[in-house]
């Protein structure tokens, strides 16, 4: 029996070694700069590492950077990236870059090959890795834990922005200096939403995620509701009004003006940036979400439901299939979202091509700001970085030039923060930019108009309980199971403070 | 010469042969087991390190999504236990006879499921437990005139579909390892209980059952681990950590939810580490119910 035992054991060992073996020895024959892997496989990845380190001017300590990465690749099975390229002057410096969205990094791509054009003194090559959401922003926190392994530039999502920028000058290198050229022309309370708490500056952003209202006006109109009808909603008793009168008009079966999200804080950000609230309190203060603003928002909401003017988001909120097949099936024919949900329309909804006009968000009072920025990704240059210095001018080139904001308009179709272009027609009024093409009127016209109006709310180091709080239980709790809203908010808040 | 003197000697051989599983074994089991329960003490920010004593395990106590999570998890690993040992079973005991044709087809069949990823898996019964009426389960729904589920929203319908989920995964490689259990079961036994006039049931119940036990208790004890250890099934069916009433929240998906969406690895490796002990009681009172660690009879 023993004996057996000991020769399971043993031939374990042996599979699992030879595993290893194939691991390793496969891995300097992968792919050759310049050229694009499309794999699952980690060793993969260290191979493009590798063989891109091969052909820059400092290849040892790349060699061991690419070993790092293989190990804790190796550590977390999950671990996969979904794309390498490396693109650039290979004599110039190298920069490893990491997102979690294929498109920010060919965007990237894009501008390195214009930074080499305009800087011939200094010539960078760059090797992007794209993997996965939740893999790369695990993975970039153990580097920067760790001290080693870590990127030389990295996209960070909104969502992750208070544990990655924790480490405030000791894992991140301050963009202050490397903004200066284009930060006047930004606008201001973007910036502050990738600001760390000593005050410095630790994110570029892509955008604003100026929320704003889309309206299916083919629909609309088929019941007599006009564009006129629309430009005059200014609050939300008008909204609520439309939208009666809407439902009264389509009294088709599961057709509605508007759906509420279970599983999204839209709504709560829009009602708090107009009120000029914010539940997390800031860096200084304290979480509380028992606010007028998400107590209005949360009981009109509860009436919608009640009146039939709005049911609950299939899936939680608009952002997924079920979402999209909602309003492909024009169920609901209005919704508040941020900029960047243009391009869901584009890439999941291209039908729709035609139908959607694009407002600005009604306000529960006169004189209140009509809009909020959500979402976004503060991308970060490490100190690990053999140059910082460098990486922050390319980045802040790539993301906040106006070459730069052309390309993220043009590939991406996000609200650029670079107020100056919003007024500038040869770019808003591109009309061969697809988004252009796409709506009814012109985006950045409505942007435009509510540029002084955008609030913020800050993400810190309680956010992540509070939506959680919120997305698994509060919000159910109120539109589903229709309970009090005052007493579904203390409880909230009961939760949340246990966590402080 | 003497290192050929050393890798010939019988004594060193075997350890030379074990060195690479020890060596597997300290560094990615008992180094991080060490370092859990040393962190689970800590309070770990992002630069500094503080000793907090038993703080996160009183926190535990009173952390009342962690007792959700806790429970989630133990109705989970139950339903599993009690899914996943008697079906694959039978279909091995169907294998094993001559009433099925065609076995390799069916034996393929079973177990495909098991090859695919649980991300692509979770995906796709994510789209057919879809609460839109596009989803397959409400066209189902609908065919047969009943209303539309809300299936994810629901605490009961979602444990449905996790558990379906779990059964279309687990069902052929559980049945694999019964298969090969039963093979190794010596036909004479059946042979001469037909002449003694024993029924199939008989035959089952007297011979396969006791025959199979090792096979029986190695399944039930993965299956304890598996269950208690589930977390991208659930990650996956609500696209993310968050499920309406935290109905989907596992212990590792709240050890995930707290180390890596918080960042607060000390509280983490606190829910870590009661789930290892958790698992350990189990298992221990199982092995020993079990009779597994009785001396063997010589």
């Amino acid at each position: 029996m023993k004996k057996q035992l000991l020769s399971a054991v043993l031939s374990a060992t042996m599979v699992a070694s030879m595993v290893v073996g194939c691991g390793s020895t496969n891995a300097p024959e992968g792919s050759v700069s310049d050229a694009t892997v499309t794999s699952g496989s980690a060793a993969t990845s260290a191979a493009a590492a590798a063989a891109s380190s091969e052909a820059s001017a400092d290849a040892t300590s790349e060699a061991s950077a690419a070993e790092t990465s293989d190990a804790s690749a190796a550590a977390s099975s999950e671990v996969q990236p979904t794309a390498v390229t490396t693109v650039g002057n290979a004599s110039g410096t190298h920069f490893e870059m990491w997102s979690f969205v294929e498109a920010h990094n060919s965007f990237y791509a894009g501008m390195v090959d214009k930074w080499n054009k305009e800087n011939p003194d200094k010539q960078i090559e760059v090797t992007f890795t794209t993997y996965p959401y939740s893999d790369m922003h695990n993975k970039l926190l153990m580097s920067l834990k760790a001290g080693t392994g870590a990127p030389d530039i990295c996209d960070v999502e909104m969502g992750q922005v208070p544990n990655i920028y924790e480490g405030l000058d000791t894992w991140l290198y301050p963009l202050d200096d490397a903004m200066k050229p284009y930060a006047s022309d930004m606008l201001q309370s973007r910036l502050a939403a990738y600001k760390g708490s000593d005050g410095k500056q630790y994110g570029a952003p892509f955008h604003v995620g100026a929320t704003v209202m889309y309206w299916n006006m083919a629909e609309l109109n088929k019941y007599g509701i006009t564009k006129d009808d629309v430009d005059a909603v200014k609050t939300w008793d008008d909204y609520t009004a439309l939208g009666k009168k809407y439902i009264a008009a389509n009294t088709a079966d599961g057709k509605y003006f508007t759906s509420a999200d279970t599983g999204g804080t839209d709504w709560m950000w829009l009602a708090m940036a107009e009120y000029g609230e914010d539940w997390t309190g800031g860096f200084d203060g304290t979480a509380n979400v028992q606010l007028d603003s998400v107590k209005n928002m949360l009981t009109m909401q509860q009436e919608w439901l009640k009146d039939g003017v709005a049911e609950v988001s299939p899936d939680g909120h608009v952002d997924l299939e079920a979402g999209y097949q909602n309003i492909l099936d024009h169920n609901i024919v209005s919704f508040p979202k941020a900029m960047w949900y243009m391009s869901r329309f584009i890439n999941y909804m291209p039908d729709e091509k035609g139908n959607w006009y694009i407002t600005k968000c009604p306000v529960f009072e006169d004189g209140q700001k009509c809009s909020v920025g959500i979402g976004g990704t503060g991308t970060v240059v490490t100190q690990q970085s053999k140059d910082p210095s460098l990486a922050a001018d390319f980045l802040c080139y790539a993301k906040m030039s106006p070459e730069g904001e052309q390309e993220i308009w043009n590939q991406l179709g996000f609200d650029v923060c670079n107020i100056s272009l919003w007024t500038d027609d040869t770019f808003a009024h591109d009309k061969t930019n697809q988004y252009n093409q796409f709506f009814q009127n012109y985006p950045y016209d409505v942007l435009a108009s509510i540029k002084d109006e955008i609030g913020t709310i800050m993400t810190v180091k309680i956010s992540p309980a509070i939506n959680d709080q919120m997305n698994t239980t509060t919000l159910n709790a109120v539109l589903e199971d229709s309970e009090d809203v005052d007493q579904a908010l203390q409880e909230a808040q009961d939760a949340i403070e246990l966590e402080e | 010469m003497k290192a050929k003197k050393f890798l010939y000697s019988q004594k060193t051989a075997p350890y030379v042969f074990v060195l690479p599983f020890i060596l597997s074994f300290i560094i990615f089991w008992v180094y991080p087991l060490i370092s859990a329960i040393v962190m689970s003490f800590q309070n770990i920010g992002a630069i500094t390190v503080q000793w907090v004593g038993f703080k996160n395990y009183a926190k535990l106590l009173k952390d009342s999504v962690f007792h959700i999570a806790l429970a989630n998890s133990f109705e989970y690993m139950l339903f599993t236990c009690l899914l996943l040992i008697p079906f694959p079973m039978l279909f091995a005991v169907l294998m094993d006879s001559n009433l099925v044709k065609a076995k390799g087809v069916w034996k393929a069949v079973l177990y495909i499921p098991a090859l695919t990823s649980v991300v692509i898996s979770g995906t796709l019964f994510r789209l057919m437990f879809s609460e839109y009426k596009t989803g397959q389960m409400n066209v189902l729904m609908t065919q047969l005139g009943l209303q539309t589920v809300k299936w994810l929203k629901i605490k009961w319908t979602s444990e449905i579909a996790l558990l379906l989920l779990c059964c279309w995964r687990w069902t052929g490689v559980n049945m694999l390892y019964f298969l090969s259990g039963l093979k190794s079961i010596d036909k004479e036994l059946y042979e001469s209980a037909e002449m003694d006039g024993a029924s199939g049931w008989s035959k089952f119940r007297y011979i396969t059952l006791p025959l199979i036990r090792p096979t029986t208790i190695y399944v039930l004890t993965i299956s304890i681990y598996a269950g208690l250890a589930m977390f991208l099934e659930s990650f996956m069916l609500w696209a993310g950590n968050s499920s309406p009433n935290n109905i989907g929240l596992t212990i590792v998906g709240y050890l995930y939810k707290r180390g890596i969406e918080k960042d607060q690895m000390g509280y983490a490796c606190a829910v870590g580490v009661v789930l290892m002990v958790i698992g350990l009681i189990i298992n221990f009172i199982q092995l020993y119910l079990n009779g597994s660690f009785k001396k063997e009879e010589k």
